[in-house]
């Protein structure tokens, strides 16, 4: 299926640094047309609601009132950057010792580097943005930095392409907080790299809330060298339609990486999360537990793929989706999908798929509290397990410290 | 504790109960008075455990006939959750484990809704803290216990104690004690039947459901009640445990074969 009718040849014409890019980009979806269900990782998704997608105006936000106003308060510590589409993120910040901003040749060598290790390059949404795409948030990360938390606002109808990347040397330590938040019917199209060098460490929060008519695509690219330690703490709720990708690897082994995620969804809500996790190099490890709550009408996907290669002995890995429906019409597709070439290795995986236990509802209501109170702890206690993860204390400030799921609060 | 003038606290008339289309409850009766103590015995499969479910109101449980009058008013209309604010307590056979809630906030949620139907002030959380800690030395509790999720990588002994915690927070009117003394060890045992000595008085009562006499070695009934078949076959005094210890439970499948039941 081609792309909508002339909406490629409508985009403004490529310029600015992303320029060869953009050509890259437009060059690949005129070439790759639209997704179709016959391709796997696209065989579950209401193709439809991408679609839309080409409905809304790729046009900047200036002008328009900007939610970025009604923001929580920051520490005083933590450097923020607002990321709308059309402000440069930078413009009147002053960067603290140890933050860079990558330009010229040094980020033309950087950009992309990470997108084709871990083999997402030409991955169908990595390659829309490539082609929308008309600024790039670069920085390099040396030493023991403040904590950074990134605001990525989208608004009024609007598909807002934003692109980072982050080159973290070697024995450097990042806090990142990513909120991706939404209003008005918008979309957000994402795309992240992450460079971790050697003995460096990021602790990476994704925060995505949407308005329940809202879409969001994301990939996230992070390659690691060895003793590096990545852990990626993603909630999401609140997608008309949503992908999150993560893709790590581990270039040479010797790296642990830790993912945990909740997706919540609501209404009819599709939200799908694809993670792929490579090693190649030996002793990496991994701890992943992705969680989803689907309510209402709504349909939950999980795709966990784990490649070990021959090279990649001695890899211990664990990947566990748990799955919690609160409605008999709402919908969860779990699939861990292992790759396992070398042969001395320790893999584990698992999937569940259970309504809210009976035997733990009438314990906590043959204690007084009332059926829908019981329902509220117990999807607190789920969704604590995630929610406590989030760097920059990101539950209490950005959520209040709970959830609305389902109609209760969490 | 018994006293013939006692007001009848809960009144148990021909119960019939089922689960699954399956007949358990088959037309128990038994009074329970304040103050008193009551065991109730019998073997796996007689009926104890549905009868304390019952009583609690597990929704997988169906009454299908008979009634259950508690401080006059009928038991079974309850919710189970209204149940527990007007002082019926449930002690579990198997506490549930209940991952990411903490235990002390649940703990402090559930007091507060059987305070609030005492007609007594909700404690907030520090009132709640210094309340706890206090009620925690009824079963010699480590305070680090509040900080983790209820049930959570309890060992056995520990979910028995949380569960005697609860019992001595919600100040029930009736308590029911599930089999509370299995998977306990001598000492555990002893500190968990202290705990429920110390919380009997002349204005609640107890129904223990156990198998063996060691828990009525250290928590003495006031009666004790033999079941079989779904109903009460048997009832006297704390000598009938003694008894049954002796010889067994045949009796049960003679005295029900004579009735034709089995």
């Amino acid at each position: 299926m081609a792309m909508p009718d002339g909406w490629l040849t409508q985009l403004p014409a490529p310029a600015g640094t992303l320029e060869p890019v953009q050509r890259r980009g437009r060059l690949a979806l005129a070439e790759q047309g639209f997704p179709n269900r016959k391709q796997e990782s696209w065989r579950l998704t209401d193709l439809t609601r991408l679609e839309a997608l080409f409905e809304l105006s790729l046009s900047d936000q200036r002008n328009l009132p900007s939610p970025a106003d009604s923001l929580p308060s920051v520490p005083e510590q933590v450097l923020r950057l607002v990321i709308d589409g059309s402000q440069d993120p930078l413009q009147g910040v002053t960067l603290p010792a140890g933050i860079s901003q990558l330009e010229g040749a040094e980020l033309q060598q950087a950009l992309g580097h990470t997108l084709s290790c871990c083999r997402c390059a030409s991955d169908w949404p990595v390659e829309l943005n490539h082609g929308v795409s008309q600024q790039i948030l670069a920085l390099r990360i040396r030493g023991n930095v403040p904590p950074v938390e990134l605001v990525m606002l989208a608004a009024n109808a609007r598909l807002v392409p934003t692109r980072v990347l982050l080159l973290v040397e070697e024995k450097a330590e990042l806090e990142l907080l990513q909120v991706v938040s939404a209003q008005g019917q918008a979309a957000h199209s994402h795309l992240l790299e992450i460079h971790l060098g050697q003995e460096s460490k990021v602790n990476h929060g994704l925060l995505a809330l949407g308005d329940g008519q809202e879409a969001l695509l994301a990939n996230l690219a992070v390659e690691q060298e060895s003793r590096s330690h990545y852990s990626l703490v993603s909630v999401t709720q609140g997608w008309s339609f949503g992908r999150l990708e993560p893709s790590v690897v581990q270039v040479d082994g010797l790296a642990s990486t830790s993912i945990h995620g909740l997706s919540v969804t609501a209404a009819d809500e599709q939200f799908a999360v694809h993670t792929a996790m490579r090693f190649e190099g030996p002793e990496g490890t991994l701890d992943q537990v992705q969680k989803t709550i689907a309510a209402d009408r709504s349909h939950s996907i999980f795709n966990g793929a784990i490649q070990v290669p021959r090279p990649a002995q001695r890899t211990n890995a664990s990947q566990l989706s748990r799955n919690l429906l609160l409605s008999g019409r709402a919908r969860v597709d779990a699939k861990p999908e292992l790759e396992i070439v070398a042969d001395d290795v320790r893999c584990t995986h698992g999937a569940t798929v259970t309504q809210l236990q009976e035997d733990q509802l009438f314990y906590l209501r043959s204690r007084g509290i009332t059926q829908s109170s019981a329902a509220a702890l117990l999807l607190r206690g789920y969704c604590k397990e995630v929610l406590d993860r989030l760097p920059l204390d990101a539950s209490k400030r950005w959520l209040g410290g709970s959830l609305q799921v389902g109609g209760v609060t969490s | 504790m018994i006293r013939p003038d006692a007001e009848p606290l809960l009144e148990i008339n021909d119960l019939h109960a089922s689960v699954e289309d399956k007949p358990i409850l088959n037309g128990v009766n038994l009074q329970v008075k304040a103050g008193e103590i009551h065991a109730v015995m019998g073997r796996n499969g007689s009926g104890k455990s549905t009868l304390s479910k019952v009583l609690a109101g597990h929704p997988a449980y169906r009454v299908t006939s008979g009634s259950v009058r508690y401080l006059g008013r009928d038991l079974l209309e309850l919710e189970p959750e209204e149940r527990s604010r007007l002082g019926v307590f449930l002690g579990f056979q198997y506490p549930i484990e209940i991952p990411g809630v903490s235990n002390l906030e649940f703990l402090r949620v559930s007091t507060n809704a059987r305070r609030e139907k005492q007609g007594k002030e909700e404690l907030d959380t520090f009132d709640f803290d210094d309340h706890v800690r206090d009620r925690l030395q009824v079963v010699q509790m480590d305070p680090a216990f509040l900080e983790r999720s209820v049930n959570e990588g309890f060992s056995g002994g520990e979910k028995k104690r949380n569960e005697i915690l609860q019992m001595a927070l919600l100040d029930p009117v009736v308590a029911i004690l599930d089999e509370t003394d299995s998977g306990l060890d001598i000492d555990a045992l002893r500190i968990v039947a202290g705990g429920v000595n110390q919380l009997a008085s002349p204005d609640n009562c107890t129904l223990l459901i156990t198998h063996y006499q060691r828990l009525l070695d250290e928590i003495i009934p006031d009666y004790v009640h033999v079941m079989g078949a779904g109903r009460i076959l048997r009832t006297g005094g704390s000598e009938l445990a003694l008894e049954l210890e002796k010889i067994g439970y045949d009796w049960v499948d003679q005295q029900l074969a004579a009735e034709g039941v089995a």
